[in-house]
């Protein structure tokens, strides 16, 4: 089948292109509603390293995305299901390594086209049902929770057992998505959120304390730590981590930063630190996250909050219409209604 | 019920010297045929996709739809007219014959040489003929439009106002049918398409917007413009 495929071509430049997907093989999925993340917003700006742009455009962006099963020749799910597709995609098997660490994995929307395409051909071990009556917008950034399920399901492997305070850096959606599955996951654990921005802090109702960085106080010690800021802030954050936590706490860096960040090491010696970084996630952290919806049908409603701006995309030119309403949000993630 | 009608009954006398229909010529190791079937398999709002092919192609429609896609029980191939609106009649008896055709029974027919064709174009067809009864899919003329008889222009026509007709057009089918039969010979003589019959009757036909890469492959030139579309990728 001719697959029409919407593809960056320079920054703030969208074409068209098209793709053969062959019918006899895996599913076909129709994406439905996609989620706008930072790194899609790089490549849309043209903030990465122009390198790195040359060589990686033009490409479709987008690694957020739910859709529905239109066809299947391998008759795993019905034409019609609901599917949140997992991005990551292997391309050898580790027992040891996850596969969204194997440096030969490859990634939709960042080292292969992403979801902005009419159709996505994919094989059945990368898509996971939803559950039905889930709200669409929210399932759209269920690849942005499994990150976070993932950075939490990695703690407590990680992680010494003494865990009564967890304190989380940040106020926007990362943060807000990692605090609430702490809330879940870690049910025992107090929850301390530490933000910037006094109103954003408000939304955190779930959390056992929220505090303003510049106003923490001077009795306050955690025992572990998630580092959700990233960009320019993350320096100052993890300085104020390694100093707030306790002896053997562990840290957890989810921001991304595009710049080297300089860190105390002298502090992460003497309190014997452990650091850990994640990035992405893997088809078990997917599971894992749709179960958690299914559990706890609260944490949907909470992530309900997040959806920001909803896009229709029902022409060319919406596209680029969705990724500047993006730019010019507070909070909150863009979510584009796919009907190209 | 919806039903896909693929308009595959052309003998390719634009295509050159090729004698073989241009729904049969390939674009990157497949028929444009299967490829525009292709478009409308996956939709399952199609109850049964029509595919309506020239009496001696019959055959070779069915063998290129067995080795290149698949032969399933949602796809029919059955033989075509002599004009495009007779092929599409033989569709709706096709219906009338094996299905209950009613007033909300709509087809979606579709040039088999237009396999760009999107996902968003099929839906918007189903949705505005069941909704109005009739729908064409067009995209604004860029080029003026220009109107003449012997050699001169008679009119030039305001391009604001002009607009290219693709396909799928869209239709109630037996609203379609009644008003065919509904028509006298002379003026079935000038129907160029099946929106016209609608039209001539003083019936509303809606605008669907299509795309411009929706191109129909009707010269050779086409050909070479479809087969770089996709085979680009190949460079990739």
């Amino acid at each position: 089948m001719i697959n029409t495929v919407y593809r960056l071509c320079a920054p703030r430049r969208f074409e068209i292109a098209f793709s053969e997907i062959g019918m006899n093989s895996g599913v076909i999925v129709r994406p439905t509603h996609l989620s706008i993340c930072n790194a899609d917003q790089r490549y849309y700006q043209g903030t990465r390293d122009p390198k790195v742009l040359r060589e990686k455009l033009p490409m479709a962006l987008i690694h957020e995305a739910i859709g529905q099963v239109v066809y299947d020749a391998t008759e795993s799910f019905t034409p019609g299901d609901r599917v949140v597709m997992v991005p990551n995609i292997p391309t050898e098997r580790d027992d040891t390594i996850a596969e969204n660490y194997l440096r030969s994995s490859k990634f939709c929307g960042s080292s292969a086209d992403g979801f902005m395409q009419e159709y996505y051909s994919i094989t059945p071990e990368r898509l996971v049902k939803l559950p039905y009556g889930i709200d669409l917008d929210v399932a759209a950034f269920t690849e942005l929770v499994s990150v976070s399920v993932h950075a939490i399901s990695r703690f407590k492997k990680i992680a010494h057992e003494r865990r009564d305070i967890i304190g989380v850096w940040g106020d926007g959606n990362l943060a807000f998505i990692t605090s609430l599955l702490l809330r879940y996951m870690q049910p025992k654990s107090k929850i301390y959120i530490f933000g910037i921005n006094r109103e954003k802090l408000s939304d955190f109702s779930f959390a056992d304390g929220t505090f303003l960085t510049t106003e923490i106080p001077t009795e306050m010690q955690i025992d572990h730590a998630f580092e959700c800021v990233g960009g320019n802030g993350s320096p100052i954050a993890i300085e104020q981590i390694i100093g707030l936590i306790r002896p053997e706490g562990t840290i957890s860096i989810l921001g991304v930063s595009e710049y080297p960040v300089a860190i105390n090491t002298r502090m992460i010696l003497e309190k014997g630190l452990r650091l850990f970084g994640t990035s992405r996630s893997g088809r078990d952290d997917f599971r894992t996250t749709v179960s958690l919806y299914c559990k706890h049908p609260e944490i949907p409603l909470y992530l309900s909050r997040l959806v920001g701006n909803t896009v229709e995309i029902d022409q060319f030119s919406d596209i680029k219409k969705a990724f500047e309403t993006d730019i010019k949000k507070a909070y909150g993630k863009t979510i584009l209604h796919w009907n190209l | 019920m919806i039903f896909a009608v693929i308009l595959a009954g052309g003998t390719g006398s634009r295509m050159g010297s090729t004698d073989m229909p241009k729904q049969f010529l390939e674009i990157k190791g497949k028929p444009i045929l299967n490829h525009t079937l292709e478009k409308f398999l996956p939709n399952p709002a199609f109850e049964k996709i029509i595919v309506l092919s020239p009496r001696a192609w019959l055959g070779h429609t069915k063998e290129i739809i067995r080795k290149y896609t698949g032969m399933s029980d949602r796809i029919a191939v059955i033989e075509g007219g002599k004009t495009r609106n007779e092929t599409i009649m033989n569709a709706i008896a096709y219906i009338d014959e094996h299905y209950t055709l009613d007033d909300d029974t709509v087809i979606v027919t579709h040039d088999s040489v237009r396999p760009f064709v999107t996902h968003r174009i099929i839906e918007e067809n189903i949705k505005t003929a069941l909704s109005c009864g009739a729908c064409d899919t067009v995209i604004p003329a860029t080029d003026t439009i220009v109107e003449g008889k012997n050699d001169k222009i008679t009119a030039i026509p305001d391009r604001r106002l002009m607009y290219q007709g693709q396909t799928p057009q869209s239709f109630k089918a037996k609203l379609l049918r009644d008003t065919y039969m509904s028509l006298s010979d002379e003026e079935k003589e000038i129907l160029t398409d099946a929106a016209k019959i609608l039209v001539m009757k003083g019936m509303d036909v809606k605008l669907v917007q299509g795309e411009t890469f929706n191109i129909k492959i009707t010269y050779p030139y086409d050909l070479r413009i479809a087969r770089s579309l996709l085979e680009d990728e190949d460079a990739r």
